[in-house]
């Protein structure tokens, strides 16, 4: 039995087994399914100052290995959060960190202020990576001048663990990487979704209402993995890499390219319990290769 | 209610024509509860289908504690699901969805169950539950020609059937808001399933009848339970998840016909 539990900046986490944003509801969506206190953290679904309806249907399309949607940040605003659902999963053993997405440097700092309120919320990930949204979301993630001024805008109102989640969609993640580690951010994580394109061809529309939409599930595993690992070689903060993680080995993948921590996303639709199969097979990796913790995996890569 | 993974072995799998097949599962623990308008999410074993495939509840069993699928071979997921044998595994998430809404009283309720295409698929499961509460519902099934209408006799063992086919080659030629029964006589709620222009015909019809009508959507979704907010419907309240507040929508609660 290794130790599994591993440490981003402050937060301490039970194992490095996290459900991502958008995937895993806030928790209670799984509960039938598993003991979500087993897990090390719950990303809960995005959430921005406002209510927001969200796109159009369709917003989904299965593409070979994996998805691509469309939703478009559908929340009911950081406030409803914080009254309506805050209560109801707070008092579960595991760490629920929210989401937090904006159009405007003021809105994510609004958003950032609501959810700094509540106790038992440690962490957020600031979203500046959503592919969905037409103002704000990626605009930010994309520029190291638009990161810098998000990051540093919510690190000044945000004094508990700030974690930053990186867009793929850039030239040079390392960049942007280094840029929210000089803001003050606790910790990455990434990737967020691949900007991405489905046409119907019999209707010749294209698939997803908003036209492009993002990538997600095994498909973008190995371009992920390339990121995490650029990433540990630019930074010094703790990465939380995910992208296609479907299974104990990819999560082990991902830490031996140098993340901390894992989140497990789209795979939650095919089986709702796989997260719980992943923290058991890391442990068993570990006692197999002789690693007393899985904080040891992290950059353990042979070269 | 609470939902459930299941594996579960296949019993029988019958092509019922080109398109179609009935596939029969059976657990080893008994099948839990499932309300008619409820649905399931099928795990598909094969190189290139990513995603479960949410299928419609046709049929519940329970002497033999087993599950009715009707499937339409559309894609290369519901492809692998026509080709199961006997004995192969298939692991399922069930029970999904809210239900049908059923009158609180028998008496003098004249229900009438439209179901086009594959859409048919709950209404035997839904016939059959108001059946077994003292309800005498009617079916309106509604297909290309006499080929595509499926389970005519499991029907006809729950009540009136009523069929119109595009063709002409059974029932009554045409589409199923074209069938006298719709003006011969007076219904108090319809239910219905099927290809989304055909709901909203009927939803039409109810509407101007002043006929409660509730529909079931199919709209593409990926997890099924809530989480990923791909399914929505635009409703009098906003955009909601049709795999934990539908399938099933009073029409009055969708925008189709303003």
């Amino acid at each position: 039995m290794a130790e599994l539990n591993v440490n981003i900046g402050n937060l301490k986490l039970k194992n490095p087994v996290m459900t991502a944003s958008g995937t895993f509801g806030y928790g209670l969506e799984y509960t039938d399914f598993m003991d979500i206190n087993r897990l090390g953290g719950i990303f809960v679904k995005g959430t921005t100052i406002e209510h927001r309806e969200g796109n159009a249907y369709p917003r989904m399309a299965e593409t070979p290995a994996g998805m691509l949607n469309a939703v478009g940040l559908q929340n009911k605003g950081a406030r409803y959060f914080a009254e309506h659902i805050y209560p109801e999963i707070k008092d579960y053993d595991t760490h629920m960190i929210v989401n937090v997405s904006g159009s405007t440097i003021e809105s994510y700092i609004e958003c950032a202020e609501v959810i700094a309120q509540l106790d038992h919320v440690p962490a957020i990930e600031l979203n500046i990576s959503c592919p969905n949204v037409k103002e704000g979301g990626m605009a930010f993630g994309v520029t190291c001048q638009g990161a810098a001024d998000v990051v540093r805008a919510v690190r000044n109102v945000y004094p508990k663990t700030l974690i930053v989640k990186l867009s793929p969609n850039v030239t040079d993640i390392t960049e942007i990487a280094r840029t929210v580690e000089a803001e003050g951010a606790d910790a990455v994580s990434l990737i967020n979704t691949m900007l991405g394109m489905a046409i119907d061809v019999e209707k010749r529309r294209p698939v997803l209402s908003t036209i492009t939409g993002g990538l997600s599930g095994p498909c973008v595993k190995p371009i992920a993995v390339r990121m995490v690992w650029q990433t540990y070689n630019a930074i010094k903060i703790p990465i939380i890499g995910m992208g296609g993680i479907s299974n104990w080995k990819d999560a082990v993948e991902f830490m031996l390219a140098g993340s901390t921590a894992i989140q497990i996303g789209t795979y939650n639709f095919i089986d709702p319990a796989v997260s719980l199969k992943v923290i058991d097979g890391i442990n068993e990796y570990c006692d197999r290769h002789g690693f007393k913790s899985a904080s040891e995996l992290t950059g353990a890569m042979m070269k | 209610m609470k939902k459930y993974i299941m594996d579960m072995k296949v019993t029988e799998n019958l092509r019922l024509h080109q398109n179609y097949c009935l596939l029969k599962l059976s657990p080893e623990e008994e099948l839990p509860e499932m309300l008619p308008g409820q649905f399931v999410e099928v795990k598909v074993d094969n190189a290139t289908t990513f995603l479960r495939r949410p299928i419609s509840i046709n049929y519940i069993d329970r002497s033999k504690n087993e599950l009715w699928l009707l499937i339409q071979i559309v894609g290369d997921g519901t492809l692998s699901l026509s080709n199961l044998k006997a004995d192969d595994v298939v692991n399922i998430i069930l029970p999904l969805g809210n239900s049908f809404t059923i009158p609180a009283e028998a008496n003098g309720q004249e229900l009438l169950l439209i179901g086009g295409g594959v859409g048919t698929a709950p209404m035997l499961y839904l016939g059959d539950f108001l059946k077994k509460l003292g309800f005498s519902p009617s079916f309106l099934l509604g297909a290309r020609s006499a080929k595509d209408v499926l389970q005519i006799a499991d029907f006809e063992a729950l009540g009136n059937v009523y069929i119109t086919t595009e063709d002409g080659s059974l029932g009554e030629k045409g589409y199923v808001t074209q069938h006298s029964v719709l003006k011969n006589k007076r219904f108090d709620r319809i239910y219905t399933c099927g290809p989304k222009p055909m709901m909203v015909a009927v939803a039409k019809v109810a509407s101007e009848a002043s006929i409660d009508c509730e529909v079931s959507l199919e709209n593409t979704m990926a997890c099924g339970i809530g989480a990923c907010l791909c399914c929505v419907e635009k409703t009098t309240d906003g955009h909601i998840c049709v795999c934990t507040e539908g399938p099933v929508f009073n029409i009055k609660k969708l925008t189709w016909l303003n």
